[in-house]
C-alpha cells in the first residue's frame, strides 16, 4: 500500500471498569446506527465484560426495563469553587460511590443499558455488591417463572438459565403459590405465547412497533398478573414476527414450526444465506443427522442487520421433501456419475457451434453460473435465465425473489432484462437450429418452451432439485444440491457478494452443480479449473470484470461478504 | 520398561499343587452348609445348599442394581416422559433415540404439554450406566431390575415407547418416595399447577 488512509480520530473518554483503564470511544452507534453517548453496558463490552441483560438487544430502543444490567459505579466529584475536582491524598481525583440518598452507606445501581460515561468514572462490574444487585434482581424475576425447561424449546439458549447458573440462588426462598397465566396463547399464524415465562422485557413490542412497524403487542393487566398480548381479536401476523422468538430472552414466545421439533443443543449450526428474495439476508442453519430444523438470521449489518422475514425463515421445508430428486438417470435408466459425465461429455463434444442453448435457475450459485457460461461460450450458445418478480417491502424482502440474478448478470448468463433471450431459445428449438439444451434448476415448460418443443431435441441436460415436467423430459438428469448442501457465493440485489456453507449431505446420487459443472468444462473445452470451491472461485474473481475490479478473495469475502460494484 | 518374569521352584512346575488346591476349593463347598445371600429365600425348602437352577431359578436383585433402562407411568398411568431428551444427550453409547411431537405436543392428559412421539433404547448398545435415570428431571426412566435380555434380530432388540412403558409399569417407587418425603402428589406436578391455576383469580 502507498499511502495508508488515515482513519478520523476517534474521540475517547477513558473509565474504570474492574480498576482496570480502560479507553472507549465517546459515542458509540444505536439501534438506528447514530452516534449516542456511550453507555456503562457498552463500555464494560468493550472492556471485555459481559453485563447480564434481558431488555436490552443492541439493534431496539432503550427499555430499560428488566433492571438486570444494574452495576455499582463510581463518579468523580463536581468541580469546586476553584474549577478543580475534588482530590483524593495522593492527588488523584477523588471518585464516590454511588449510594442510596435515604440511606448513605448502601451503594446504589445504576442501569448499564441506559447511563452513559463520563470522565474518570468507575464501573465495579464485578463487585460484590454488583453481584448481589444481580442475585436479587435474578431472585424477583424467577418468583413465578415455572419450572418448565423440561418442556421450554428455549432451554440450552435461554438467558433466564444461564443468569440463573451464574447469579442465581441455588434454592427458592419463595414458599408461596406462584402464578398461573396463560400457556400456549396462540398469538398469531407462526407464534404461541407462554405468559407465564415470560419476564416482560419488552423486547417484543419494541421490535414490532419499532422495526417492524407494526404496533401489534401490548402489555395487560396490573402487577404479577401483567401479561404480552395482541389487541383483542387481531392476530399478530406481519411478515417478521418470528424474529420476536430470537429476542425473546425467554422461552415465551416460540415459534409454531419449530416447537417441539428438536432441542437446541442437538443442533448444529451452519452459516448460510436465506434464497427466499435478492436481499440474501444473512443466516445460521440448524441442522441434526441430514434434516435442517430451522433457520436463524445472522448479524449482518450490511444486509439484514439482525432480522429475516418470516417467508425466507420457513422457505426450507423443501430442501427435506420425499420426493427430492436423489436417482441420477440417464436415456437408457439409471447410470453412474462416472459414466453419465463421460456419455455427456462426448454427446456435447461433437455438438455444434449454435446448437446448444442455456437456461440457467438464478438461484444457481456464481460458481455453476459462471462455468455455465464459460461451457455456453464454447458454442456461442444463447443462454438465459427466469425472472421471478414479487412485492418489495420497507424492511427487507426485495422485489427479485431469485436470490442470485445479479450474479447471472455479472457472469453473463442473463442481461439487465433477465428471460427476454427465452423466446429466442424457443424458436431456435422449434426452427430445429437448437439441438441441445442443458436445464439447470429450472421447469422451463413454465417459461415459453412447452413439451412438445423439449420433444424435439436431441439431446436434453436437466439439472434440478425437485420433479417437475421438465426434468421428465430428461435425457440426462443430474439431481443437484440445495444451498444447504453445498458450497459457493451468491450475489445479492445491492452487489454483494456472500458465501454459504455445507450444512449437511445431499439424498442419494445428488452431487453439487458446481462439481459436476467442472468435470463437464473441463473436458468438453479442455480448459484448465480448480476442483477446490475456494480455488474456483480464485479463478472466477480474476476473470468476472466487476469481481475483478471488488478484488474479490474466497478467503476475503469473510463471514460477511464484500460488495462489488455494479 | 522390562518386567523380568521369576523363575518358577520345581514345586511350582510339577503341575500337580496346583490341580490339588482346586479340588481343595470345590470338596470346601461341596459340604459347605452354608447359602449365599443371592439365592435369598429361593432355596429355603432345600436343608443343604445346592446348584441354582437358572433360569427357571432366579437370583434375588439387590436393591440399587443397575438392570435394564425402562418408561415408567404416574400412579394414573400416564405417561411421564416430557420428551426434553437429556437422556438422549447424556446417553454415553447413544443408545436413546427420541422423536420429539413437534407442534401438537401427542398428550395423553389434561395440563401436560409435551410427550415424545416415540421413544427408542437399543437395548445391544445400552452399557447400563444409569446416566438416564440420573438426569430425567421427571423421574420417568429407572434401571429396573432386567438383567437377561435376549432376543433373536437385532431389531428387536430396539425397544420403542409401548414396549418400554409396558415393562416399566406404573411407577409406584417415585410414587411411595415422594409421599415419604412429604411432597405426596409431587410427582404429578401437572395436576398440582392446573389445581393451584384453578384456584386464581383470572383476568384473560
Amino acid at each position: 500500500m502507498a499511502a495508508t488512509q488515515t482513519e478520523p480520530a476517534v474521540e475517547t473518554v477513558t473509565v474504570k471498569v474492574d480498576g482496570r483503564a480502560v479507553e472507549v470511544p465517546r459515542t458509540m452507534p444505536n439501534w438506528e446506527g447514530n452516534p449516542e453517548p456511550t453507555t456503562v453496558l457498552q463500555a464494560c463490552k468493550h472492556a471485555g465484560i459481559e453485563i447480564p441483560h434481558y431488555c436490552y438487544h443492541p439493534k431496539l430502543p432503550v427499555a430499560g426495563n428488566c433492571r438486570m444490567c444494574l452495576v455499582h459505579v463510581a463518579m468523580p466529584g463536581r468541580p469546586g469553587p476553584d474549577g478543580k475536582p475534588p482530590m483524593s491524598e495522593d492527588g488523584t481525583p477523588k471518585v464516590f460511590p454511588m449510594q442510596l440518598p435515604y440511606e448513605p452507606g448502601t451503594p446504589r445501581g445504576v442501569i448499564g443499558c441506559a447511563t452513559g460515561i463520563i470522565p474518570g468514572m468507575e464501573i465495579y462490574a464485578s463487585s460484590p455488591e454488583t453481584r448481589e444487585m444481580r442475585e436479587a434482581v435474578l431472585e424477583s424475576l424467577l418468583i413465578n417463572h415455572p419450572l418448565d425447561c423440561p418442556i421450554c424449546d428455549q432451554a440450552g439458549e435461554c438467558k433466564l438459565q444461564e443468569y440463573s447458573v451464574e447469579h442465581g440462588q441455588p434454592e427458592s426462598r419463595f414458599a408461596e403459590v406462584k402464578v398461573h397465566k396463560p400457556k400456549a396463547v396462540d398469538l398469531g399464524p407462526r407464534i404461541t405465547l407462554d405468559a407465564e415465562r415470560c419476564v416482560m422485557c419488552t423486547r417484543c413490542i419494541r421490535f414490532t412497533a419499532d422495526v417492524a412497524g407494526d404496533d401489534a403487542l401490548g402489555i395487560v393487566n396490573r402487577g404479577s398478573y401483567n401479561a404480552i398480548s395482541t389487541y383483542p381479536g387481531q392476530p399478530f401476523d406481519n411478515n417478521y414476527t418470528l424474529n420476536t422468538v430470537d429476542i425473546c430472552p425467554v422461552g415465551a414466545l416460540t415459534s409454531d414450526d419449530f416447537r417441539f421439533q428438536m432441542r437446541v443443543w442437538f443442533l448444529k449450526e451452519t452459516k448460510s444465506l436465506c434464497t427466499g428474495c435478492g436481499t440474501g439476508c444473512n443466516t445460521v442453519i440448524g441442522s441434526r443427522e441430514n434434516k435442517m430444523y430451522r433457520y436463524e438470521p445472522r448479524r449482518n449489518d450490511a444486509v439484514n442487520s439482525d432480522w429475516m422475514c418470516d417467508a425466507g425463515r420457513l422457505d426450507y421445508k423443501w430442501i427435506g421433501r420425499d420426493d427430492r430428486l436423489a436417482k441420477l438417470r440417464g436415456p437408457n435408466g439409471d447410470i453412474t456419475w462416472p459414466s453419465a459425465l463421460q456419455e455427456i461429455s462426448g454427446h456435447l463434444a461433437k455438438a455444434a457451434e449454435g446448437s446448444v442453448a442455456v437456461v440457467t435457475s438464478a438461484r444457481q450459485t456464481n460458481e455453476e453460473l459462471f462455468l455455465l457460461n464459460k461451457l455456453a461460450k464454447r458454442y456461442k450458445a444463447l443462454t438465459d435465465s427466469v425472472p421471478r418478480k414479487g412485492e418489495a417491502d420497507h424492511l427487507l424482502v426485495a422485489g427479485d425473489r431469485n436470490p442470485n440474478t445479479t450474479g447471472a448478470q455479472l457472469t453473463g448468463i442473463t442481461t439487465k432484462r433477465v428471460g427476454s433471450r427465452l423466446a429466442a431459445i424457443a424458436k431456435g428449438i422449434a426452427s430445429g437450429k437448437i439441438t441441445t439444451l442443458i436445464v439447470f434448476g429450472e421447469d422451463v415448460t413454465q417459461h415459453g418452451i412447452d413439451a412438445t418443443l423439449l420433444g424435439k431435441l436431441k439431446l436434453l441436460i436437466v439439472s434440478d432439485i425437485l420433479p417437475n415436467a421438465t426434468t421428465k423430459k430428461a435425457d440426462y438428469l443430474l439431481p443437484g444440491c440445495a444451498h444447504a448442501e453445498k458450497r459457493g457465493t451468491f450475489t445479492n440485489v445491492k452487489g454483494r457478494v456472500q458465501k454459504f456453507t455445507k450444512a449437511f449431505e445431499p439424498p442419494g446420487d445428488a452431487m453439487p452443480e458446481w462439481e459436476v459443472l467442472h468435470e463437464l468444462v473441463h473436458a468438453v473445452t479442455g480448459l484448465d479449473g480448480f476442483n477446490s470451491i475456494e480455488g474456483l472461485f480464485n479463478q472466477m474473481a480474476g476473470e468476472v470484470k466487476a469481481f475483478k475490479a471488488a478484488g474479490l478473495t474466497w478467503a476475503g469475502l469473510g463471514d460477511k461478504g464484500t460488495d462489488v460494484k455494479l | 520398561m522390562k518386567v523380568d518374569r521369576t523363575e518358577l521352584t520345581w514345586w511350582e512346575r510339577l503341575y500337580l499343587p496346583t490341580l490339588l488346591n482346586g479340588f481343595k476349593v470345590t470338596l470346601r463347598h461341596f459340604f459347605s452348609w452354608k447359602r449365599s445371600e443371592v439365592y435369598g429365600d429361593k432355596q429355603k425348602n432345600y436343608s443343604a445348599k445346592t446348584t441354582m437352577q437358572y433360569p427357571e431359578e432366579k437370583w434375588d436383585v439387590p436393591t440399587g442394581y443397575r438392570g435394564a433402562p425402562y418408561l415408567v407411568k404416574d400412579v394414573d398411568d400416564k405417561t411421564k416422559c416430557v420428551s426434553c431428551q437429556l437422556c438422549e444427550f447424556v446417553c454415553p453409547p447413544r443408545a436413546i433415540r427420541i422423536t420429539p411431537p413437534g407442534d401438537s405436543g401427542v398428550v395423553d392428559r389434561e395440563g401436560a404439554e409435551k410427550m415424545p412421539k416415540e421413544f427408542e433404547i437399543d437395548m445391544l448398545r445400552c452399557i447400563y450406566c444409569g446416566f438416564c435415570q440420573e438426569v430425567c428431571p421427571e423421574e420417568a426412566i429407572y434401571l429396573l431390575e432386567d438383567y437377561a435380555i435376549t432376543g433373536e434380530s437385532r431389531e428387536e432388540l430396539v425397544y420403542d415407547m409401548k414396549k418400554l412403558l409396558a415393562l416399566g409399569g406404573a411407577d409406584k417407587r417415585a410414587y411411595d418416595h415422594h409421599v415419604q418425603d412429604g411432597v405426596g402428589d409431587g410427582i404429578k406436578k401437572w395436576e398440582t399447577k392446573t389445581r393451584e391455576a384453578g384456584e386464581q383469580p383470572k383476568f384473560h
